[in-house]
């Protein structure tokens, strides 16, 4: 309990990025946006919405969801799956890459409510028993990363990689791992991750 | 994005009775173009008609020795289909050229096809575009047209089609098989896209109401010469500035047959017949290459930011035939030109 406690506390005193913006601290910044900006956000969606029952990461969740919702969205506004990232919104970084009944695939570019009865794995669904997964594993063992926000992509991408048994050497690591950017140029970092989880699997 | 209704359609007829009863709809299976252009307005379907549930995923040999793939087989189950990789490996090749693993787990092969423009202006609703608006101008023969055609251009259009698979299925000549409202009809490739013309609009022979069931492949795959040889601005994940595929027959050091195509120069996968009979019958070496490609590009037209491509286009379809003729294709993991 005194432990919960200190958390509580120190949760209070520090809150996320995440706490500060879903507790409307942002508002006065809201106001600043234009009228048209403000509308187009409010504007009520012309079609109704759609039941759909979606599984992830083995819970399956039933939702009523707009025709428009990409998976990316309702994974992390809906189901606050906040690791999958979004970065272009365009299908061109990766950073939203999520397995879609084992398969890699890019969850902005994918409609929510074409996904009935898929199985979805994100990244939080690939740690088992409190066990990092290999891959997540060999990320922290090569610093695959810099700034993180890629990761979670380059990940489930790499997961997606290593199943379909197609890259044998690092030059090939690199061809179908072309999806995922990483700005900060983490590369052969992520490449030598990548080599390890293989190797291990 | 606007908002649209969606549903599911159960088999093909269930599709065009679908379509029938909305006329502003679409069909959707990988969404890879169709949402992104969604997204930014470009494409504003009142509903979505999802096709994925048909039975359309098989990859079939025919009675004639040809393969028939349906047409919603992933780009990547297709470009690793042992009879594609073994008989059609230029197909196979030039789908992992194209996009992103994750993409190509998600494209259907008939989407493939359906593919629109990535002209910047045909993606900025701010701009003018006759593709996009028809009558409103072309923003792009007068501005930015890096990416743009060289090839069977018009006053009215000078966007490129984007697709790799397209410029194989091209050289491989292909049959679409298509579903419509009056039951099932085929168009060969080469009548399949068109040229920009005054409608650029209308980029394929495909009409509102039909869907793409298969791709049908004749028997003759090329698969001892062949290539294909993409150009681009980065090693991988990156648009043609300039693509090549390349099929031959030889007989020792002659060509007794030859096909190729180029992407990312027209409005569609581009091949010219005279250039082609030009290289029958004639020892397979860099002046008879040379020569087939000065016959493709004498009506080229370069815009400026795109004038390059002439030459780039010059140098491909050499190097591409010279690759094929070699038996040393393009590899698409080493990206060191052969």
């Amino acid at each position: 309990m005194p432990l919960k406690k200190t958390e509580a506390t120190a949760h209070a005193q520090h809150p996320t990025r995440r706490e500060i913006i879903a507790s409307g601290a942002v508002l006065p910044i809201a106001l600043t946006l234009t009228p048209g900006a403000a509308a187009q956000t409010a504007a009520p969606s012309s079609a109704s919405s759609v039941p759909v029952n979606l599984t992830i990461n083995g819970t399956r969740h039933a939702l009523a969801l707009d025709p428009r919702a990409t998976l990316l969205d309702v994974l992390r506004d809906q189901l606050d799956l906040t690791g999958t990232k979004k970065g272009c919104d365009q299908g061109q970084c990766g950073a939203c890459t999520v397995l879609i009944n084992g398969r890699r695939v890019v969850s902005c570019l994918t409609l929510a409510v074409m996904q009935e009865d898929a199985s979805i794995t994100t990244i939080e669904g690939l740690a088992t028993d409190g066990k990092l997964h290999p891959l997540q594993q060999a990320f922290i063992d090569h610093d695959a990363f810099q700034c993180g926000y890629c990761t979670p992509g380059q990940i489930c991408s790499a997961a997606g990689l290593i199943a379909e048994g197609k890259a044998r050497t690092p030059e090939q690591i690199r061809e179908l791992m072309s999806g995922n950017i990483c700005r900060c140029g983490a590369y052969p970092n992520i490449v030598a991750a990548i080599q390890q989880a293989m190797e291990q699997s | 994005m606007i908002g649209f209704e969606y549903s599911r359609a159960r088999d093909v007829a269930d599709a065009m009775n679908q379509i029938a009863a909305s006329p502003g709809a679409k069909f959707v299976a990988g969404g890879t173009n169709l949402i992104d252009l969604m997204k930014v307005y470009v494409e504003t379907p009142t509903k979505l008609i999802d096709v994925t549930k048909l039975p359309l995923d098989k990859v079939e040999q025919t009675a004639g020795g040809g393969l028939r793939i349906g047409a919603l087989v992933r780009n990547s189950d297709l470009a690793y289909h042992p009879i594609v990789e073994q008989r059609y490996p230029m197909l196979s090749s030039a789908l992992l050229s194209g996009a992103s693993q994750q993409l190509r787990n998600m494209a259907s092969a008939g989407g493939n096809l359906l593919q629109r423009t990535r002209c910047a202006y045909f993606y900025d609703i701010a701009t003018p575009c006759n593709k996009r608006e028809p009558g409103s101008g072309c923003s792009a023969i007068d501005g930015h047209n890096r990416m743009n055609a060289i090839l069977g251009t018009s006053d009215a259009c000078i966007a490129v089609h984007p697709s790799d698979m397209c410029v194989a299925l091209a050289v491989l000549e292909a049959t679409v098989h298509v579903a419509g409202p009056r039951g099932e009809r085929t168009i060969a490739f080469a009548d399949f896209h068109r040229l920009p013309g005054e409608t650029p609009q209308h980029e394929t022979s495909l009409a509102a109401d039909e869907l793409i069931i298969a791709i049908e492949l004749p028997p003759r795959g090329f698969a001892s010469n062949y290539t294909y040889l993409k150009i681009r601005d980065r090693l991988s994940y990156a648009f043609a500035l300039v693509s090549a595929a390349v099929g031959l027959e030889l007989d020792g050091g002659n060509i007794r047959d030859a096909r190729f195509a180029l992407g990312g120069v027209a409005h569609k996968p581009w091949r010219n017949a005279e250039a082609e009979a030009s290289l029958r019958g004639k020892a397979a070496d860099e002046a008879a290459f040379a020569k087939a490609a000065d016959i493709v590009l004498r009506e080229a037209k370069g815009f400026g930011g795109n004038t390059f491509k002439i030459e780039l286009a010059r140098r491909t379809i050499v190097r591409a035939l010279s690759q094929a003729a070699r038996g040393t294709p393009q590899s698409q993991s080493s990206k060191k030109i052969a």
